[in-house]
């Protein structure tokens, strides 16, 4: 989603606050359902937590006077709402593990035409092993090399040095790798 | 660790559940605005489905299956459309009347994509029937000239086919390139029906001849150019690039914008 996406939403969020909104959630859906999922790992919960942070994004926006709505960097404000959503409902209860939705639907063009986009099953797989890092780690690699942002967006986000996020990220990835040949030695 | 993050990227592409979007409007109690509609159409491109909504036309797609359209639509623009029987009247002679390359009123509903997707289709759409212009034309025209790549994927990802010409923008080194709605074969179908001598280009490029002057004014287009077109066989001379043109004392021509001005 890039900066000038977000200057256009934000400009229709101030002049329209409904019109505004609804072509947010279009304009986002798919992204933070996508970070939902990936910090989750269960289709349930992400779509609970995307919803939820609509309706605070929705309820927030309502509160903010005009002036404060147009200068939103809105990728990072969303994904700094789902996260605190994804924290507190963690805190709640300790997420089960739930086998994932056979049908949980992957883009089929979004990705390009040059490259086969992974399997259902393989994102599954990915999905849930992500979701086993430990969470400081997870946040880290899930923005960073999910939702594609910057280390620089991510330390913002996380309130962490630039260093801290690079060692996190790098971490989570080392993790990832090792049981992900595990998984695949295993099966 | 490449393979991985890749992967992970891939994750980032998983799309929310259908529906989505209307449950969270309705949580916040917003009445969704939009509300798309359906038609089969037959073209000269073949039978074709339509949606359209208070916007303007908001896909096409070659005709399949009972049932098919609706389901790719609602992946992917991640709403409902419902099928109507026939084209409103006003629509369907704006819909022939642009496939036949004389009437451009027609609009398009292109919010559902990025502002860089919207700026390569409207600018794609400007593209006259009869003529083709390159990727790297397309991303200089909206001010994105090292986006060339990018506009290629925004256009195999074209919502609207067929009506947003993606079928003419091809390679600058004369191939068709890549063609979403059946491959390049169709797309020198489509552009050999309108009026482009494909094989014609290939030669062109092969002798690396980029654009197409005239003695006579002067101003060198792009091959397809219509004043190009105009430019008498003993008239016409074959320029290589910008550097052998201007040297030439060649000016570009206003109408193709052959090069950046």
């Amino acid at each position: 989603m890039g900066a000038e996406r977000d200057e256009d939403l934000t400009r229709a969020l101030a002049a329209d606050p409904v019109g505004g909104f609804e072509s947010m959630v279009y304009a986002y859906q798919h992204r933070l359902y996508a970070f939902s999922l990936a910090m989750s790992g269960e289709p349930m919960d992400a779509e609970e937590i995307a919803q939820d942070t609509f309706m605070r994004a929705h309820a927030a926006l309502s509160r903010y006077p005009r002036e404060r709505i147009a200068v939103l960097r809105l990728n990072a404000w969303l994904h700094q709402i789902a996260l605190n959503v994804f924290r507190n409902r963690a805190r709640k209860r300790k997420l089960r593990v739930v086998p994932l939705d056979p049908d949980l639907p992957v883009a089929d063009s979004a990705a390009g035409p040059e490259r086969q986009v992974l399997s259902r099953a393989a994102l599954r797989e990915l999905a849930n092993l992500v979701s086993g890092l430990p969470e400081h780690q997870r946040a880290a690699v899930v923005l960073r090399c999910v939702q594609g942002m910057t280390y620089a967006e991510v330390a913002t986000l996380l309130g962490q040095p630039e260093g801290t996020i690079k060692a996190s990220v790098h971490r989570g990835l080392q993790t990832l790798k090792r049981r992900a040949g595990a998984l695949s030695e295993v099966s | 660790m490449e393979l991985l993050e890749t992967d992970l990227r891939d994750l980032g592409q998983v799309r929310a559940p259908d529906g989505f979007v209307e449950r969270v409007l309705a949580a916040v109690g917003i009445a969704p605005r939009v509300s798309d509609t359906y038609a089969e159409v037959e073209t000269s491109f073949g039978v074709v489905h339509v949606a359209w909504n208070s916007e303007g036309i908001s896909a096409v797609r070659r005709a399949g299956p009972a049932g098919e359209f609706e389901r790719w639509f609602t992946s992917r623009l991640g709403r409902p459309v419902a099928r109507v029987d026939v084209l409103p009247d006003r629509l369907a002679r704006q819909v022939s009347g642009a496939i036949a390359g004389l009437d451009r009123r027609l609009r398009f509903d292109l919010s559902s994509l990025g502002p860089f997707e919207q700026d390569v289709l409207r600018k794609t759409a400007e593209i006259p029937r009869g003529e083709v212009r390159s990727y790297a034309w397309v991303a200089r025209e909206i001010g994105r000239p090292r986006a060339v790549r990018a506009v290629g994927s925004a256009l195999g990802n074209n919502p609207i086919p067929y009506l947003i010409p993606c079928h003419r923008v091809v390679r600058s080194d004369g191939a068709l390139g890549e063609y979403s709605s059946g491959g390049t074969r169709a797309k020198r179908a489509i552009l050999e029906q309108e009026g482009v001598d494909a094989g014609w280009l290939e030669i062109l490029a092969s002798n690396g001849a980029r654009y197409i002057g005239s003695r006579t004014t002067h101003v060198f287009c792009v091959p397809t150019c219509s004043h190009a077109r105009r430019i008498k066989a003993p008239n016409r001379v074959f320029l290589r690039d910008e550097r052998e043109a201007r040297g030439g004392g060649y000016r570009p021509c206003s109408r193709c914008r052959p090069v950046a001005s």
